[in-house]
């Protein structure tokens, strides 16, 4: 599938002539079918929201250049080759997977072609694998979970059992919480690897947590298993003596839907609700219910931001790969997420970290925000990397 | 490990519930594949349409609606597969079946994104089956109960067709010697699609059941596929027996592989699966000996 957008976006300023109207050719690499094609086109949605909000800010204008990915690694790589080698493109956008990601890595640092992660997670991009031309927009397992740990000690909670499916993601997110509730003198009771994409009933699983003696559950699923989980949770009456907690995928505005009343309760912490109360958030939100009809996710965030972040950096003055790609690490904006700022250690985002409530709210679920945690820089995890230089 | 008798009672009803909607999609395969050797892997995806219609008519006219026009609506679209593709396909041999079939696969599920939108869909369980119902000293969710006695019917009532009814000894006859029952005067042919229905069915059905309890999304039939491939393997083509048997060995083995070896529980059943084939090469029961 190839879309071809032209945003000409000179138009919108009126008559006025750009004095250097700069024509910038953004490649778009994300999944347009299969299992993740819900994923690439609410980033795609959030990304052309941001492009028709910020865009008249800059002179330079965009023509996008979309490739699906598939979410297969292979295919990914291939067709990054085809936009850095043959549109010849400025910037890339995107990826969902972190395997995708992975797999396009040294192609784009060899290439020196700036990319903007708009979701993949994985902690190794903006640690051991980072490069100065790739700038993670979106977030990092780790970062999203790791103030879970203290916040939920704070909270007296003391014994915790945790699940998440057994794959670099379910460690990385685990793993991160593990740390900062250990430190804090929390204790793990038990914990749980499910096989990843094979794991549809979690009856077992849910019989062991209950008999562990913890005080509250904390896990991290997405997709399709975060649905699953959270109604099997529910329907196993588990709630009442032993609190559901997670990462934020678990009850994202995607999914609360399909999960019904069974969310209600369950306490996540993540980067992005759509609840956050602020005036970027409130413009956000009512453009894109006016585009979709419903909330937008944390993945629809993450494409606004990074349109957004892609016309700061063209309005600090970028005109090509090199300079786009050290412009786009010191971009720093208020956005419905709050304060963002790129961390020039490793090139990924230091954004707060929302814990949120699942409740009943008119005509579905919704998000009652209980807590900002503090935005923290992830630790470098063995990243490095020439300072900006310009 | 110090867990009461409760806790392995509620892992017996779990391991029991994951055998029954296992037990309602391998049925319908292995008894297809028995019959007339067609290897039909899009069957998976047949039990996710199911839980797309079911979601639609229950977004209509409620839960069973949805429970009862599900396999119906799957079945018709079976109807459909069978004389567009699969009649086509019968002479042709495994390895085409399997590469045609599996390409159903994707563009069935791709089918169902752009018809139904990317986003999980979710059925609220019936009123009746709300909660949860003390069983055995345990309390455990009634849906699942449900769909445990949901599955031994549906079990008791092949189990009669096929062994007390004249089509039942024409299905048997055509499963142990297809030619010979040709012979004798059975009309393979549409006893064959007459199976396939059914089998259709009994796969929107599971589709339409599981979709309480899991979530609506377009690659549920791609998950289920293996293990109901396992379980056919293990307990051998075509035969009723081998369906319930393997149904329930990967119930047990899965459930409490994840309780008692759960660094092991993703490779517990392969590792049956290759025990199995290796001391008996066709499944515990096949239907022909």
């Amino acid at each position: 599938m190839k879309r071809t957008i032209l945003a000409a976006l000179g138009l919108a300023t009126g008559l006025a002539v750009p004095a250097a109207a700069q024509d910038f050719k953004v490649g778009m690499l994300l999944p347009f079918s299969g299992v993740y094609a819900s994923l690439g086109n609410e980033i795609e949605t959030g990304f052309n929201l941001g492009i028709e909000k910020f865009g008249s800010e800059t002179d330079a204008t965009f023509e996008i250049v979309s490739e699906d990915t598939e979410v297969k690694p292979p295919v990914a790589l291939g067709k990054a080759k085809k936009l850095i080698l043959q549109d010849k493109v400025d910037v890339m956008m995107g990826i969902v997977s972190s395997g995708v990601l992975g797999a396009v890595r040294d192609m784009v640092h060899g290439a020196g072609v700036p990319l903007i992660v708009a979701n993949a997670g994985n902690d190794e991009a903006t640690g051991i694998n980072c490069s100065p031309y790739i700038t993670r927009m979106s977030f990092s397992n780790g970062q999203v979970n790791r103030p879970m740990g203290k916040w939920m000690y704070e909270q007296g909670i003391r014994k915790v059992y945790t699940l998440a499916p057994d794959y670099a993601a379910g460690r990385q997110m685990i793993g991160g919480f593990t740390e900062t509730f250990t430190a804090a003198g929390g204790e793990i009771v038990g914990q749980e690897y499910t096989p990843f994409q094979k794991t549809q009933d979690f009856g077992p699983y849910l019989a062991q947590a209950k008999s562990s003696g913890a005080d509250a559950v904390f896990v991290f699923y997405a997709g399709g298993e975060a649905i699953s989980f959270v109604k099997q949770y529910d329907s196993f009456g588990l709630k009442a003596d032993l609190p559901l907690y997670g990462s934020g995928f678990l009850t994202s505005p995607l999914y609360v839907n399909a999960e019904g009343p069974a969310a209600e309760g369950v306490i996540t912490a993540l980067h992005y609700a759509p609840t956050i109360d602020n005036p970027e958030n409130a413009a956000f939100v009512s453009a894109f219910k006016e585009k979709t009809g419903r909330a937008p996710s944390e993945f629809a965030v993450h494409g606004y931001d990074a349109a957004r972040a892609l016309i700061e950096a063209t309005k600090a003055g970028a005109t090509d790969r090199e300079t786009l790609a050290n412009a786009l690490r010191k971009v720093k904006f208020d956005g419905p997420r709050g304060t963002l700022s790129i961390d020039p250690a490793t090139n990924n985002i230091v954004q707060p970290i929302y814990v949120y409530e699942t409740v009943a709210g008119d005509g579905g679920q919704t998000q009652k925000v209980l807590a900002k945690l503090p935005a923290e820089a992830d630790p470098a995890n063995g990243c490095e990397m020439a300072p900006v230089s310009n | 490990m110090s867990h009461d008798l409760g806790f392995w009672i509620l892992q017996a009803l779990n391991a029991l519930q994951l055998s029954m909607l296992l037990f309602l999609l391998s049925i319908g395969l292995t008894v297809i594949f028995g019959l007339m050797h067609f290897v039909n892997l899009a069957h998976g995806s047949l039990y996710a349409l199911g839980a797309y219609f079911a979601a639609s008519f229950a977004a209509v006219g409620g839960y069973w609606l949805g429970f009862f026009l599900a396999p119906v609506a799957v079945a018709g679209v079976g109807m459909l597969l069978y004389s567009g593709l699969i009649k086509r396909m019968r002479k042709s041999g495994p390895m085409a079946q399997v590469l045609v079939t599996f390409g159903l696969i994707f563009a069935l599920l791709d089918l169902t994104r752009i018809f139904w939108g990317d986003l999980a869909l979710g059925i609220a369980v019936p009123d009746v089956f709300q909660g949860r119902t003390a069983f055995l000293g345990v309390e455990y969710p009634t849906y699942r109960l449900f769909i445990i006695a949901l599955g031994m019917a549906v079990l008791a009532t092949l189990e009669f067709v096929l062994r007390r009814t004249q089509i039942g000894a024409m299905i048997r006859a055509g499963v142990d010697n297809d030619v010979m029952a040709a012979c004798l005067g059975i009309n393979v042919e549409r006893l064959f699609f007459i199976v396939f229905c059914v089998g259709c069915a009994l796969a929107g059905l599971a589709g339409a059941v599981a979709a309480p309890l899991l979530s609506v999304t377009p690659d549920m039939g791609l998950q289920i596929l293996i293990p109901t491939l396992i379980v056919i393997v293990i307990g051998g083509l075509g035969s009723l027996k081998g369906a319930i048997a393997g149904s329930l060995i990967y119930g047990c083995v899965q459930t409490f592989g994840a309780v008692l070896a759960p660094q092991l529980a993703s490779v517990l059943i392969y590792a049956l699966l290759a025990a199995v084939l290796v001391i008996k090469p066709v499944g515990l029961f096949p239907a022909k000996g």
